[in-house]
């Protein structure tokens, strides 16, 4: 069987795009570096933008980013069906996209957070949970100084009433609670996808968490969904 | 023809502004007790080199519109607008 192949875009400033190749190659898909300034996504069957400081967060964080050039591929990529995943400063870019509904600011604490926090599944309709049920809960590190997913009242209605949001901070057992809001979140959002289902973003980092021997696998899942939903586009 | 601007993005006055927040809770260690809705923005200055101030002005709002600020969350205003000369 052929291996999924899976593009990780380095911008100036990102961080975890190498931990993205290696992850995606430790769930047994074929990991693809992808560069800012290229307009060729290497024939991949899925897409990842990764977390970091791209444009070291100037203006906004993703703002600069958005109008590289590889960008106009990728929303060409997405715009045909393609899976296009974006982590942590990924989600960023995909909001200043439009590929996403919404937009991220400052954590409601002002601190910048580094820690493993439990998120529950929303939708199985998105390229990171199709093996997934709704309720599920996983542990996945988040590591974010802004990451309150905010949107305006309208935005956000539609988000919650199209089953827009993949998914949400949590309690360990699944209960939503101010407390467990980790950043301050608009409903405790934790990740969002778009209307047609191929594009999802999301503040944890699951590339974080595939390897048992430096922490939570609660990353295992959503990447071979990514990679069986890249296969089932090939 | 050059002309120089200066634009404010600000946070959508719905939103919670963290960073106002900050500015506003260190305030009252300093002895200003009887200041409130602190909010924080950007301040752009630039100069733009067009035909006439309306095409300036155009341009810099569709800049504005897409690049200086994110719709989703933020304002923006021109503030000034000044003949730089020759």
């Amino acid at each position: 069987m052929r291996r999924p192949r899976v593009g990780v875009v380095t911008f100036p400033g990102s961080l975890d795009d190498r931990d993205a190749v290696r992850a995606v190659g430790a769930m047994g898909g074929e990991g693809v570096s992808l560069w800012h300034a290229d307009r060729d996504l290497r024939d991949v069957d899925a897409v990842i933008l990764p977390g970091g400081f791209s444009y070291g967060d100037y203006l906004r964080c993703g703002a600069i980013a958005r109008f590289a050039p590889i960008m106009e591929e990728v929303v060409r990529f997405a715009g045909a069906g393609g899976p296009v995943v974006g982590i942590c400063n990924g989600f960023q870019i995909l909001c200043e996209a439009g590929l996403v509904p919404g937009a991220l600011i400052r954590n409601r604490s002002l601190r910048f957070i580094c820690r493993v926090v439990d998120v529950r599944v929303e939708t199985s309709l998105s390229p990171l949970t199709e093996g997934l049920t709704a309720g599920d809960v996983l542990q996945i590190p988040v590591k974010h100084g802004e990451g309150q997913f905010v949107a305006s009242a309208e935005d956000l209605a539609r988000v919650e009433g199209d089953g827009l949001v993949v998914f949400r901070y949590c309690a360990p057992d699944g209960t939503i609670d101010d407390a467990h809001n980790v950043n301050g979140a608009a409903d405790a959002i934790a990740g969002v996808r778009n209307e047609g289902g191929n594009v999802v973003g999301l503040m944890p980092h699951p590339e974080h968490a595939v390897d048992p021997d430096v922490g939570p696998t609660g990353g295992q899942p959503l990447l071979a969904s990514l990679l069986s939903r890249a296969l089932a586009k090939v | 023809m050059k002309r120089r601007f200066e634009v404010v993005v600000s946070l959508r006055p719905g939103l919670l502004d963290p960073q106002g927040k900050a500015v506003e809770s260190a305030l009252p260690a300093m002895g200003w007790t009887n200041v409130s809705d602190v909010r924080v923005g950007k301040h752009v200055v630039l100069t733009v080199d067009a035909d006439s101030e309306d095409a300036a002005r155009a341009q810099l709002e569709e800049m504005s519109r897409r690049l200086l600020s994110n719709p989703v969350i933020e304002d923006f205003r021109i503030l000034t607008s000044q003949e730089v000369p020759a």
